[in-house]
């Protein structure tokens, strides 16, 4: 498995809400961690997402989220999956309340990051969501060819 | 800027002041520089050298006197305390009609309504997915849903702070609902709030709607048509609030602001308004962070800086639009969703800053405003927050009463100079619209954003419970109300059935009159928004057609 390549991810906001200060600036940490960063304006569609993930090949999809956006992250995950992209690893970012966590995890998403979350642990649950989505790929592929 | 040569003689002063300062220096050898967040260097100790008390009337002047440093009326709020406006907005229309109602039971004299994220992105209930319909505001698409939503509200004696941005389909609802109240529009008041397209380019994008040149287009026309017919509504609210919560600081803020409220001035008068007319009717929206002294500071500065601007900038004659009326919001990137409960705290603080600010309105923010739209018990400790201030602390009783202090009248200063700096700057890049438009305010938000950032991240800036005082503990607050999915659902099935059973003809012809009036320059659109809205055209279609023919916004810069 090659790390030279720089991780690919995906920085977007589903839904209704246009509040991207969080955002911008995980997407400014991420690109500063040495990592590729597509970045779109708020609105994004759960199809649009996923026709961005499967063309730029990203290995990670942060979402963020401040005015219950979270709530459709499921039909975004099923959506993922439909489309063949088990693999990307999900993060959600901003203003989810305690109860509502559990569906997102169980809807597969790896973390929620909450406000105040440290620029530290934001880069490296990206990095390591990056690598072990690049070696299930690489697993798909091998048994693929066999 | 007030620093003038002269100073009040003191003898011994120098001598005492040198003492003062050795010893300061022993103590504090290798001590850092200590900024506010505009940047300002803060020294440990004011004296009367910092501000020069000849200058009373030119830079502060008695309450309700040019320049209103110490504030914009006579008796301040010890003659009329603040209004408390808390922004409220969940679920459908019944929902809504149910809690404000309670709080008008209460003694409200004013009231707000936050529509619903889908309205604010211009569509209907019936082409969004029903699960984040009414989640963080009211889902009114039609003049039915705003009667339904102000039953029973005496609209011609309640004062409707609205978020409501261009084309302004929520203020056309309540004028159609007070025609068939038999209401005279001239009794409508309130203002409209996020009508400042501007900011919504630059600083937050979650309100606008239509193209940049066609919100300005919209924006004139609404401001002239409510001086025409709606005569005690504030068309105008200029939105400081976003650019802070985006992360420009305090003084790019108010500088941002004031630039934004000239641009918008000098569009009305080059569309020959009369400017007296117009700007006794701007109001102005911002932030209060817990930067306490500072928020006093920029508020102080911000009235004088005002007046000046009105005054001898844009020539207007009346006092009435010298004053800088103002509400405030309490900071929410200032709140933690770590122990949640420390966030009344803050609120208190920032409160107290607006407070003695000498604002006009205040909301506060509730404690778990970090973590979801607050329930009814935390809305309830954040009111309380304000009468606590208000009758036990009794922070109404002298007026200004922080001027005076040596800080404060010389921070007052200084942020004027800063904020006056960035107004020099946007002139500069030929006034807002233009600096929009080239992304140069966008750019200075976003690296002040991640200065900011920064600063937390490495401590420099302490946040208890985020980077300091950590403890382990679950955030304990209500759960976040959620509206009942059923009845949401309910509410959008009647929408579909209205929308089959009106007029098509007549919504046809409405729809027709505003795609025209958008294409005639010497049409008014906010007139026919309305006329469309009483034929029964909805919010999402409304937008549609002014989007098909002024344009769609899109965000301008992009990280």
């Amino acid at each position: 498995m090659s790390t030279s390549r720089p991780i690919r991810v995906l920085v977007t906001k589903i839904g209704l809400d246009g509040h991207d200060r969080g955002s911008r600036i995980v997407a400014a940490y991420l690109r500063d961690a040495g990592m590729e960063v597509i970045y779109t304006p708020p609105w994004q569609t759960i199809a649009g997402v996923v026709k961005l993930a499967l063309e730029e090949d990203v290995e990670v999809i942060g979402i963020s989220s401040l005015a219950t956006d979270h709530l459709i992250v499921p039909k975004m995950m099923a959506a993922l999956r439909e489309a063949r992209l088990d693999h990307v690893g999900v993060i959600v970012g901003g203003i989810v309340p305690e109860e509502e966590k559990p569906a997102l995890i169980a809807a597969g998403v790896s973390q929620v990051f909450g406000p105040g979350a440290g620029r530290e642990d934001i880069v490296d649950c990206v990095a390591s969501l990056g690598l072990q989505a690049r070696e299930r790929r690489a697993d798909e592929f091998s048994e693929a060819s066999r | 800027m007030s620093q003038s040569a002269v100073q009040l003689p003191l003898p011994g002063f120098e001598q005492a002041q040198g003492e003062w300062r050795a010893a300061y220096g022993r103590q504090m050898a290798g001590e850092a520089p200590v900024r506010n967040r505009s940047g300002i260097e803060v020294q440990p100790l004011y004296t009367p050298r910092d501000w020069a008390s000849e200058r009373y009337l030119d830079d502060l002047n008695f309450p309700g006197q040019f320049p209103y440093t110490r504030g914009i009326y006579p008796s301040m709020h010890r003659g009329r305390t603040w209004t408390q406006r808390q922004l409220i907005g969940l679920g459908t229309p019944e929902d809504y009609n149910q809690r404000v109602r309670r709080i008008i039971e209460l003694g409200a004299s004013a009231i707000s309504l936050l529509p619903c994220c889908s309205g604010f992105r211009g569509i209907d209930c019936d082409e969004v997915d029903t699960v984040l319909l009414g989640t963080c505001g009211t889902v009114i698409n039609t003049t039915d849903h705003m009667d339904q939503a102000l039953d029973g509200v005496p609209i011609g004696e309640i004062s409707t702070a609205m978020n409501d941005p261009s084309p302004f389909t929520l203020l056309a609802f309540t004028l159609g609902v007070a025609r068939r109240r038999g209401v005279d529009w001239s009794r409508v008041t309130g203002t409209s709030n996020q009508s400042d397209y501007i900011s919504h380019f630059i600083a937050n994008h979650q309100f606008y709607r239509l193209s940049l040149p066609g919100s300005r287009r919209v924006l004139l026309d609404h401001i002239e048509f409510c001086r025409r017919y709606v005569p005690n509504w504030n068309p105008v609210s200029v939105v400081g609030q976003h650019m802070q919560q985006a992360g420009a600081t305090p003084a790019e803020t108010m500088g941002f602001t004031f630039s934004t409220a000239i641009q918008y001035a000098e569009d009305c008068v080059r569309r020959g308004l009369d400017i007296d007319d117009v700007l006794r009717r701007f109001t102005f929206f911002f932030d209060i962070s817990i930067s306490f002294f500072e928020e006093i500071a920029k508020f102080r500065a911000g009235r004088r800086i005002w007046a000046r601007i009105a005054r001898d900038r844009l020539g207007a004659r009346d006092p009435a639009c010298w004053r800088f009326k103002f509400h405030g919001q309490t900071s929410g990137v200032d709140l933690t969703q770590q122990q949640p409960l420390n966030n009344i705290a803050r609120v208190s603080v920032q409160a107290m800053a607006g407070i003695l600010s000498g604002l006009q309105s205040l909301h506060t923010d509730a404690y778990d405003e970090a973590i979801a739209t607050p329930s009814e018990e935390t809305a309830r400790v954040a009111v309380a927050t304000q009468n606590i201030l208000r009758e036990e602390a009794r922070l109404c009783d002298v007026i200004d009463p922080l001027g005076g202090s040596y800080y404060i009248e010389r921070l007052t200063d200084q942020m004027e100079a800063e904020i006056e700096a960035v107004i020099a700057k946007v002139d500069a890049a030929g006034g807002m619209y233009k600096a929009a438009e080239a992304g140069l305010v966008q750019t200075m938000i976003g690296d002040s954003a991640l200065a900011f950032q920064e600063q937390v991240e490495t401590g420099v800036r302490k946040v208890v419970g985020v980077n300091c005082y950590r403890i382990d503990e679950d955030p304990t607050v209500p759960p976040a109300d959620r509206p009942d999915l059923a009845a949401m659902e309910r509410h959008v099935e009647r929408f579909k059935a209205f929308k089959r059973e009106r007029s098509q003809v007549a919504v046809t012809r409405a729809l027709d009159d505003l795609a025209r009036a958008a294409n005639s320059e010497g049409e008014n659109t906010f007139g026919k928004v309305i006329d469309a809205a009483e034929a029964g055209v909805t919010h999402g279609e409304i937008v549609a057609c002014l989007r098909r023919e002024l344009g769609f916004g899109h965000p301008l810069v992009i990280a």
